[in-house]
């Protein structure tokens, strides 16, 4: 019995959390990886594109709630994200052909891209805020939980309970639907195919016939999904400020480049990385040994690693680590 | 004189503009400005170092500047006593501790082949290092901090004059730089980019998180000064009878006796704050010149000639036998060195270190903007973008309240979008900021004083 409970444990703490945390990183790493892979700079304004989105997406739940137009036990917010994107990939268009464009034309290195992206993110940061404001905002609505932990505790008889929110499932289950679309898309496709080839050799594709305006454009429009789907699954399960998205995109980029960056697919495996070393050394582990320890070797401490405080620098020492050891990511992207 | 024209004309704008700030605002925001312009100019000289004279990437400026105002704690606060008998002891050990197992770990990196079973079992030396240290230091820790919470519940510095922390704040700022040189300076730019970014956020969450140390999101408040008091000099009758030499034409017109009292007390308190900023804006200025002064010299020397060239072409320069590796770290070095002086420069002026302000937005990429507008490489260019860019954050707000009242001068107050901006306009600087840096990346893609090199 202890040992079930022992598992519970981690279930409700380490691993529905960090399963969901990392969805929502490894969306906004696919995103970063995508920029890089394709257009050839590090997008420095990432976290403020997904917050752009999730703002998109927060006026539209508003204007939908004022219509009484609901999803009932669903969050309005789901009605709501097919038109954020709209207005995200918009955004990011009108961007791309006023700012990028014209350094893409011109060659610039990559440095010179990432400095314009700062401005980028200057900008964005100044809308966001400007609009809708600094402050912390919540946008749930619907049943908040499928299983209570009260609710499982009668259930079972165990000590431990299980609380799973609906917006755990959601995060998870639309992580997996975007992520298994994206696949197929990038790799049974023409155009994705096509996005392949330019991301690997840019003279090679555009001799074969490759019209790169089509891919940059198609790069912008998964681009967008990404990012707006991203950042309002993060705001569905926590809360929306400007600032902590902005915050967001240290742990997104340290997803991208553990995983390799250029490489969708270790992208998305990177989020997970991070999100569950950041929780795993970050847990205290006391309850978990007072479960499967017998009584007399119980420990005092709260058996925790490193303090919570640090749960970002886990993640950034372990990208240090990485850049160190092995440059190009655990799954090789391109080589740096 | 004629090459130099630009230069002296953008210069002698940028002071009218802080003239104008004193004439038609106050002269206490106008200095304040000032002071912080310099400060700014100077991490832009050392974020220009980097990026102008060798064309390293480094955004973890914030890092360096929450080291330089740590040592400014460091230096300045008197030791606490009591936590030094309470938890002392076991802080040295741990320092102790971290030397021996850095020795251990360069002693197997010399002697031993590269091999997986080195690299493994430095991993797990680190490692177990760690919990030992964790292990040591917990009860020290706990006790350290319990010692008075509300007023210390730290350490404590050495209680030397504030002064020296500029110097000590450089040689942290340094430190960290060597490590970091060391670690990362290997990478291709954008990649150096992110992680001296994460590694400054490592800097802030252990500067912010280690009470023992630094008291963390508690602060530490009223460090010494080097300037007099506001509340002294109001009571100091040199300084009374200067205020009332330099009032003499507007006291005179009062006649009544207890009236101009009064005027003068009103004055000495707003002479009082004026002249304790400008004895910081004397010790700035001195910094800042002894700088510029010195990097001019190396930017023409032998040794600047040749950064130029191992920026301009790495391989080149390699191929003449210049040693780029050591270089690039001696100049990750020194530019992260001014950066720690500034930020002892700013926890000075400012009495107070709050590890929570330290947010990327304001000390790395603000600093950034600087450097692309100003000009990079060189000098005069990146102290005038240290005063630009500073000049405009803070004056963002008043100038876009001036034009969107200008804009919605036909709408009524109540007009919910009017009202709506006229709040959000603080971040306007934000909006103001992003414009400035993509038109001048755009149409002048050096900054306001572009690198100008002259054979001597």
């Amino acid at each position: 019995m202890d040992f079930i409970n022992a598992i519970i444990l981690l279930l409700n703490y380490i691993f529905i959390p960090a399963l969901t945390y990392g969805s929502q990183l490894a969306l906004g790493a696919i995103f970063v990886t995508l920029i890089y892979g394709i257009l050839r700079f590090a997008n420095f304004a990432t976290g403020d594109m997904m917050s752009f989105g999730t703002m998109a997406t927060i006026l539209f739940t508003w204007y939908f709630q004022s219509l009484g137009v609901s999803l009932g036990v669903l969050p309005t917010a789901l009605l709501a994200i097919p038109f954020g994107i709209i207005f995200m990939i918009l955004y990011m268009l009108l961007i791309d052909k006023f700012v990028f464009k014209y350094y893409r034309h011109q060659k610039s290195p990559p440095v010179q891209f990432a400095m314009v992206s700062i401005g980028v993110m200057f900008v964005t940061q100044a809308v966001v805020r400007i609009i809708i404001g600094p402050a912390d905002r919540r946008f749930f609505d619907g049943e908040k939980f499928i299983i209570k932990a009260r609710e499982f505790k009668e259930m079972t008889g165990l000590n431990e309970g299980l609380a799973l929110k609906s917006t755990q499932v959601i995060t998870i289950f639309v992580t997996i639907v975007l992520v298994s679309l994206l696949f197929w898309f990038l790799n049974r496709t023409k155009t994705g195919k096509s996005m392949k080839a330019y991301s690997d050799n840019e003279d090679l594709a555009l001799l074969s016939g490759i019209d790169p305006k089509k891919i940059v454009l198609v790069t912008w429009i998964i681009a967008g999904i990404l990012a707006t789907i991203g950042g309002a699954l993060y705001g569905l399960d926590k809360s929306f400020k400007p600032f902590t998205y902005f915050n967001n995109m240290l742990p997104i980029f340290a997803a991208a480049i553990v995983g390799g960056i250029g490489n969708p697919f270790g992208a998305f495996l990177g989020g997970y990385v991070i999100a569950f070393s950041e929780i795993l050394l970050t847990y205290a582990y006391k309850k978990f040994f007072m479960y499967i320890l017998p009584e007399s070797m119980e420990p005092n401490s709260l058996v925790q690693l490193l303090s919570t405080d640090y749960k970002f620098a886990v993640s950034f020492s372990i990208l240090v680590i990485v850049l160190i050891y092995r440059p190009s990511g655990i799954f090789k992207g391109k080589v740096l | 004189m004629r090459k130099n024209l630009n230069v002296i004309t953008a210069y002698s704008i940028m002071m009218v503009l802080i003239l104008m700030v004193g004439i038609f605002q106050s002269w206490n925001i106008a200095l304040s400005i000032f002071n912080l312009c310099l400060i700014s100019a100077l991490m832009t000289m050392g974020a220009n170092i980097q990026w102008g004279y060798a064309g390293l990437i480094n955004f973890g400026i914030m890092g360096y500047t929450a080291l330089g105002g740590l040592a400014a704690v460091l230096i300045s606060v008197d030791p606490v006593q009591e936590a030094w008998r309470a938890g002392g002891f076991d802080i040295l050990m741990c320092l102790w501790l971290i030397i021996v197992m850095v020795l251990v770990i360069r002693f197997i990196l010399k002697n031993f082949e590269k091999s997986k079973l080195r690299t493994y079992s430095i991993a797990a030396l680190i490692i177990t290092g760690i919990i030992i240290i964790r292990v040591t230091a917990e009860p020290g820790i706990e006790k350290i901090e319990a010692v008075n919470p509300a007023t210390t519940g730290f350490l404590g510095g050495f209680g030397l004059p504030i002064i020296f922390s500029w110097i000590v704040g450089a040689l942290f700022a340094g430190g960290l730089a060597f490590i970091v040189g060391k670690v990362a300076l290997g990478l291709r730019a954008d990649y150096l980019a992110i992680a001296t970014l994460l590694i400054s956020e490592i800097v802030i969450a252990i500067i912010k998180h280690e009470d023992w140390l630094t008291r963390g999101v508690k602060n530490v408040i009223g460090l010494k000064r080097p300037a007099p008091y506001e509340v002294d000099l109001q009571t100091t009758d040199w300084f009374i009878s200067l205020v009332e030499k330099f009032n003499s034409g507007k006291l005179s017109v009062i006649d009544n006796l207890a009236d101009r009292q009064a005027a003068l007390n009103q004055l000495v308190i707003e002479g009082s704050s004026v002249f304790v900023k400008l004895c910081y804006s004397g010790l700035f200025l001195v910094v800042v010149i002894i700088l510029l002064i010195l990097t001019q010299k190396a930017l023409y020397s032998p040794w600047g000639r040749m950064m130029r060239a191992i920026r301009d072409n790495e391989e080149a320069a390699n191929a003449m036998g210049k040693n780029v590796v050591k270089q690039h770290l001696l100049i990750f070095i020194l530019g992260s060195a001014i950066v720690g002086i500034a930020g002892a420069m700013l926890v000075t002026q400012d009495g107070l270190f709050t590890p929570g302000s330290y947010r990327p937005m304001r000390y790395t990429f603000l600093i950034w903007v600087m450097v692309i507008v100003g000009g990079s490489g060189n000098n005069f260019g990146a102290i005038l973008g240290g005063f630009v860019v500073w000049f405009l954050w803070i004056e963002a707000a008043p100038i876009s309240m001036f034009l969107i009242n200008f804009f919605t001068a036909g709408i009524p107050e109540t007009n919910a979008i009017k009202a709506h901006l006229i709040e959000s306009v603080p971040y306007f600087r934000f909006l103001l900021m992003g414009l400035g840096l993509l038109f001048i990346m755009r149409y002048r893609p050096k900054g306001i004083l572009p690198e100008k090199i002259e054979i001597k």
